[in-house]
């Protein structure tokens, strides 16, 4: 069988996302932009907002799973095997991390108040 | 493809593929752009019949390897169809939209559309003449005429009938297959008998009638009815599918949901308006009647290659017309400047768009070596996949090759036998946008 080149996936995904396939890491790398910023300009995490961000987080995986759910018109429900178990904890762990990282970048640049004197 | 010089197997990517997006378009940025390969010059006139999945993905890939060539598809119908959807369609999952799409849509630049029917095939002369009689030379001629589906050869069987009194009809029209949805949720309300089944000739994609035979099933469980209920599988000679371990496993599984298998039973005549479909058996003729019933008909060559000199001459493929051509290069045996790929080609496994996926571009290799005056070494073996649904919202990832090996494309990680609902988000996520890049030839 013939190699395939890795370019068929950026078509495959490409055809998949149409513009969401720039918009999509565009928001991750604005989400993580954003975290960065904020821890540096706090000095550090700020525990409140920590368990604030956690919690977004959570119900965000679930939002994962939904849309995933919607997408694919069918659910967590329907796995079958390990494999199946494994998809549907990185589809939850990727809504924990991105809606954390997201939730947290957001409301620490709404709150200025922990931000270290002089930075 | 040889021109990319950063290429990984083809195993390597689909593992890859398990990592998600983010890590998929890391590699994709080391790449070198595909057109950056240099094209080969050439005045070569190539003329595809059929704009179908194989005629489209084979120009797509001509287009983007040739320069100066005359690229010509003749194709009279307007629309495109994603058959692969079609299950989903008459399952209630999908709208027709999901499935029609325009062939314009996919015709690169530099690629002629002659939008009339190939009418014959002169392979003597190096020309095709179409429906309106226009004249059309070729060097090199790429057949991907796709194929028939015979209903008039099961007597009684009404296509404009589909989607009343139990009748369903998946294959025969995007609106067939909604007007199938529509008889089967009926069906699946009330219960009933429910009978399934294949032809004995050649067909596309011989998993189609076995997912139908699973999605009814579960939705008659669904409703409540399944209790109330009998599902009949025909089987069309002693197995469940070409391959004996898939066979196996699906007769494990009909089994498990309580699918009865008749096997030996060829549909022969179809009433109605008493519901009644009559089998061909080895002890004569049998009646079953029915409440609900999906028909697929036999399926052939279209007459365009049938009464041309390109079918095999003996044997079963010589009477269904199929082209006789090399398996592995998908080149004609008799006239070496031309090429079946698709459904059209007379090869033992593979009327799918999978198997068009790897077909298209070995054929067009081997018509660019000769173009080229060389020799290529691109062979297709057979591969062919079929995410086989078991149950709404899980699937068996089935791929195959003309040996009846498994050829599992995540060893390890995605068993092949199993219903997963992985293997279902790739078939209602992943499988169109790789059919759609595969027609533009990306994929």
């Amino acid at each position: 069988m013939k190699d395939l080149d890795p370019l068929v996936f950026f078509y495959v995904f490409r055809e998949m996302l149409g513009p969401l396939l720039w918009l999509l890491p565009l928001l991750a790398l604005l989400g993580i932009a954003g975290f960065v910023y904020v821890l540096m300009r706090d000095g550090g995490l700020v525990s409140r907002r920590l368990v604030i961000s956690e919690v977004v987080g959570f119900f965000g995986g679930f939002a994962a799973l939904a849309l995933m759910a919607w997408v694919t018109l069918s659910g967590f429900s329907d796995a079958g095997g390990p494999v199946d178990w494994l998809l549907v904890g990185v589809i939850w762990g990727v809504g924990v991390i991105g809606g954390a990282v997201l939730s947290y970048a957001v409301l620490g640049l709404f709150d200025r108040s922990h931000a270290k004197q002089g930075y | 493809m040889t021109d990319i010089p950063s290429k990984l197997s083809r195993r390597d990517l689909m593992k890859l593929s398990g990592l998600g997006a983010a890590a998929l378009t890391l590699p994709v940025a080391a790449a070198k752009p595909a057109q950056a390969a240099e094209k080969i010059k050439t005045n070569a006139r190539i003329v595809i019949i059929g704009a179908g999945a194989a005629g489209l993905a084979a120009a797509s890939h001509l287009s983007q390897r040739l320069e100066g060539a005359a690229i010509i598809l003749i194709d009279r119908r307007k629309a495109h169809y994603y058959q692969p959807g079609f299950t989903l369609v008459a399952a209630g999952l999908k709208p027709e939209s999901y499935v029609t799409t325009a062939t314009a849509d996919y015709v690169r630049n530099g690629v002629e559309l002659i939008e009339e029917q190939a009418a014959e095939i002169d392979p003597d002369g190096n020309k095709v003449v179409t429906d309106k009689g226009r004249v059309v030379p070729y060097d090199y001629l790429i057949v991907a005429a796709g194929l028939h589906l015979d209903y008039a050869a099961i007597e009684g069987m009404e296509v404009d009938k589909i989607g009343k009194d139990g009748l369903g009809g998946v294959y025969a029209s995007p609106a067939a297959a909604v007007a199938t949805a529509k008889a089967m949720f009926e069906f699946a309300e009330k219960g009933g008998v429910g009978l399934f089944g294949r032809p004995a000739t050649e067909m596309k994609c011989a998993g189609a009638p076995l997912k139908y035979t699973f999605i009814v099933d579960d939705y008659l469980r669904r409703s409540g009815a399944r209790g109330k209920s009998e599902i009949i599988y025909a089987a069309q000679n002693k197995t469940l599918f070409s391959v004996p371990i898939v066979s196996e496993k699906v007769r494990m599984l009909f089994r498990d949901r309580g699918v009865k298998v008749a096997y030996d039973r060829v549909m022969t005549a179809i009433d109605l308006s008493r519901k009644v479909a009559t089998f061909k058996t080895p002890d004569g003729v049998e009646e079953i009647k029915y409440d609900f019933t999906n028909v697929v008909p036999p399926m052939r060559a279209p007459d365009v290659v049938r009464n041309s000199p390109l079918p095999w001459r003996t044997g079963q493929w010589a009477t269904e017309g199929w082209m006789d051509v090399d398996r592995g290069s998908l080149r004609h045996k008799r006239y070496p400047n031309v090429f079946g790929v698709g459904d059209i080609a007379g090869v033992p496994k593979g009327k799918t768009a999978a198997s068009v996926k790897w077909q298209a571009p070995v054929a067009v290799d081997h018509l660019i070596a000769s173009i080229e005056g060389k020799t290529s070494d691109a062979v297709y073996t057979g591969y062919t996949s079929c995410p086989l649904i078991t149950q709404l919202g899980r699937a068996m990832l089935v791929e195959f090759d003309y040996e009846n090996n498994l050829t599992p494309s995540f060893p390890g990680v995605i068993a092949p036998l199993e219903e997963l609902w992985i293997t279902w988000v790739m078939k209602t996520m992943a499988l169109k946008p790789t059919y759609i890049a595969m027609l533009r030839g990306h994929a």
